[in-house]
């Protein structure tokens, strides 16, 4: 599937227990660090087991899929016993263009066909690694070490992946076990792993005292992109807290509704159909700046930009024409577009055109943000916690849902007078959407 | 037609156009032979990009898209010419003769050539990127000093014609007008750059300013490839010296099979150039024009089938090389530190034995 990948996860499962696959038929969509590929059966058989579930991640040597070959559905006539290779996800040692596989010796997990009951019948068989009594596995520059030092490899216990001996078992092996490193401050900190630029990054007590990691993939876009907006854009922000008491008890509403029935609601359903009303009644947020033209571009559609969290970072995927939508079609919009992002599925198509954008940093637990603008687009509405506040009600206190909302703007074509009456709008409409949504 | 001075003989519907400077030569034979060279390397790619998604090979270069280029290219050579390709010419090595078992054997990596390339005139892929054009032009310039009536083509991809070895290698093909046709596929993607991101003039004329000249034919388009090439070819060998021909094509899978195109490209261009298809507008071309019966493509068909299965029984019969092998080629005679290293490698208990 590619090189020096370690794993992979499941995305779509193409064929389920019990089925008649041909060879080479699409089994399996999975997601590497890469790519996301579709594995074709190398077998003709049927379905005995799948190995995972939609969003596994299936390590490396891992089975995937048992097929059970029947003789008379074999791939072609002829056929002798061949021993294949395992159909598990990715099952060499890194390779490299230029370089072959390394190490093809290792734990290789190797499927042989064999006959299983009958002379008709054939299965599949995961069988174990080879046992390890083959040569040690190792790299020539450490073992003419090991050979310095006079020590048995075979000795050495391995902690390099599928057992490999590394230098450093080596010099632990002559040197005895090693103590802690003096010059580290007793305080550590904690020893769980973290995430960072779409990666995991080692704790505090375990990592590097520097680290540099190159920037690339959605990283490189998003530093792109927030150079290109502040650079380029001159922004302002307007704020604005809201009583979204009748917003929480609509979702509630909607909820119970049979309409409603498998579809995703949350507060974001409704500021998603908030800010695409705001548009049709100020058209003049939704524009962008050409200054190759020297023209300002009013645009009578929304492709409404949603900035999600995913396992790679940052990313703002659009829903084309949101404005067209109705509530259930915006719920499923909206959750479509998540779980494509979360999966890494998510197309540059899928990115292309953002005319406004929602960020939703109440998740997170923080009230307000300043978001800096997408390039090329007038507005960006930022939605903090919603959570219980005193509010005041008819010269009175109560407690109330209350959410603070920001919107950062482009100060070139859009003035503080147009961007506060769009938030205000926007605030009615969290205050009583019901009304709104009956009043469109 | 992409722009005026495009080569085109045959439109993407299968429909004859002229042009001024060729004209094809080949006969309805000739045009049904090539046609099934297309399917039978485009079945073999898929075939292999099914066995590395298996495990079977480490990696593999599609070259869907690419056929009429490839073909058109490969059957213009005659028998001596010398090939230099990359490590997307599956279509240049079938037309070679090169084995197609022996071609999967680097992508399985059991060897790191495959075959001799003298006895094919095909030289073993160039990982590295662009260094073939290199070879090629001193290869040519051995062909000048030998006095032989050979001509050497030599393949690279947009990606690599930003390369400092191929440059050069147009510098010194020019300077002594050496026997050589750089054939350039402009599959639209050094691996995810786009290709007008890399080049702000057309690649077709850069050979303008090295001093030779350069045509732009349409990459999709297998009578147009053929004659191009052959002209260029035969100029060549009666010492016209280097022609720098770009293949306009598109290259419709990924890169390698490493990585994912749709998160490089829009879909709507894919869409686009799935109309301009090699394969599509010859078999329209023999329908029309020479009564082709569905017997006939059916029968190509079958054929190709039956060749992707003996392909994978032959790649998973490939039994693994002895690691200690791998110092058999590195220089033609006997060399003191590569000794040493075989013999190191054989004292630590590494390779030796059957495996």
């Amino acid at each position: 599937m590619g090189e020096g990948l370690i794993e992979a996860e499941i995305v779509t499962w193409k064929v389920a227990v019990g089925d008649v696959v041909t060879l080479n038929q699409a089994l399996v969509d999975v997601e590497t660090a890469k790519a996301t590929v579709e594995l074709p059966s190398p077998f003709a058989g049927t379905i005995v087991t799948l190995h995972g579930e939609v969003g596994d991640t299936m390590q490396v040597n891992q089975p995937l899929v048992t097929i059970e070959v029947g003789a008379q559905s074999a791939p072609h006539a002829n056929e002798k016993q061949v021993v294949h290779d395992e159909t598990t996800v990715n099952r060499r040692e890194p390779v490299l263009i230029g370089y072959g596989v390394a190490n093809e010796d290792a734990a290789v997990v190797r499927r042989t066909r064999r006959v299983a009951t009958g002379p008709t019948k054939e299965s599949v068989v995961l069988d174990v690694p080879d046992s390890p009594s083959g040569p040690v596995r190792s790299t020539p520059p450490v073992r003419l070490l090991a050979k310095q030092y006079g020590i048995d490899l075979a000795a050495v216990s391995p902690t390099g992946r599928d057992g490999l001996v590394t230098r450093d078992d080596v010099e632990r092996a002559r040197s005895g076990p090693v103590g802690p490193d003096a010059r580290r401050s007793p305080i550590t900190g904690p020893a769980s792993s973290s995430r960072f630029v779409g990666r995991e990054i080692a704790s505090w007590s375990s990592g590097p005292r520097e680290e540099r990691i190159p920037v690339k993939g959605v990283l490189k876009s998003m530093a792109e992109a927030m150079v290109q907006s502040s650079t380029n854009q001159p922004q302002a922000a307007v704020w604005l807290r809201v009583d979204a008491t009748k917003t929480m008890e609509l979702l509630e509403a909607l909820k119970a509704h049979p309409n409603f029935a498998g579809v995703r609601l949350s507060p974001l359903t409704i500021a998603a159909l908030a800010v695409c009303d705001a548009a049709r009644h100020f058209p003049g947020i939704n524009s962008s700046f050409d200054t190759q033209n020297n023209e300002v571009v009013v645009r009578r559609y929304v492709n409404l930009g949603i900035a999600a969290d995913t396992p790679r970072g940052l990313i703002v995927p659009n829903i084309k024409d949101a404005d067209q939508l109705d509530v259930v079609a915006m719920a499923s919009a909206l959750s479509s577009l998540v779980q494509t992002a979360r999966s890494g599925t998510t197309t540059p198509n899928d990115m292309l055109g953002t005319t406004l954008t929602i960020t939703n940093v109440g998740p997170f637990g923080v009230d307000a943000a300043m978001a800096i603008l997408p390039p090329g687009t007038a507005a960006i509405l930022c939605i903090g916690k919603i959570a219980k506040a005193p509010w005041v009600v008819d010269d009175r206190l109560a407690v109330r849902q209350v959410v603070e909302l920001a919107m950062t703007f482009d100060h070139r074509q859009v003035d503080g007078a147009l961007a506060s009456a769009v938030l205000a709008h926007i605030g009615r409409f969290l205050e009583d959407p019901a009304t709104t949504l009956l009043a469109q | 037609m992409i722009d005026e001075e495009l080569v085109q003989l045959l439109t993407p519907e299968g429909e004859r156009v002229s042009h001024p400077d060729y004209t094809s030569s080949l006969s309805g034979e000739e045009v049904l032979s090539m046609y099934r060279d297309m399917v039978i390397v485009r079945r073999l790619c898929n075939e292999s990009t099914s066995l590395q998604r298996q495990g079977q090979l480490a990696l593999w270069a599609p070259l869907q898209g690419q056929e009429g280029a490839q073909i058109g290219a490969g059957r213009a050579l005659a028998p001596m010419d010398f090939t230099f390709p990359t490590y997307r010419e599956h279509g240049i090595a079938w037309c070679r003769g090169v084995p197609p078992e022996s071609l999967l054997r680097l992508f399985r990596a059991v060897s790191n050539g495959g075959w001799d390339p003298q006895k094919y005139r095909h030289h073993v892929p160039t990982i590295v990127l662009g260094n073939q054009v290199l070879n090629a032009v001193g290869y040519a310039m051995g062909v000048q000093r030998d006095g032989a009536e050979e001509a050497v083509l030599t393949f690279f991809g947009d990606g690599a014609s930003s390369q400092g070895d191929v440059l050069e290698a147009f510098v010194w093909a020019s300077s002594f007008n050496a026997p050589v046709v750089f054939f350039c596929q402009n599959n639209q993607f050094g691996i995810s750059t786009p290709s007008s991101t890399q080049s702000k003039v057309p690649l077709f004329r850069r050979a303008r300013g090295f001093g030779f000249p350069g045509v732009r034919v349409d990459g999709n388009d297998l009578l147009a490839c053929y004659e191009v090439t052959k002209a260029a070819l035969e100029n060549a060998r009666a010492g016209g010296g280097p022609t720098l021909i770009e293949a306009y094509t598109y290259r419709m899978g990924a890169h390698t099979t490493s990585d994912d195109p749709t998160r490089y490209r829009v879909e709507a261009e894919v869409e686009v150039w799935k109309h301009r298809d090699p394969i599509e507008r010859i078999k329209a071309l023999l329908v029309r024009e020479y009564h082709s019966k569905p017997a006939a493509f059916e029968a190509i068909g079958a054929e190709a089938e039956a060749f992707a299965l003996k392909l994978r029984d032959d790649v998973l019969a490939m039994g693994r090389p002895d690691p200690l092998s791998m110092f058999d080629n590195v220089y033609a005679e006997p060399h003191p530190l590569i000794d040493e290293g075989r013999r190191d490698m054989v004292e630590l208990g590494i390779g030796g034995g059957v495996h």
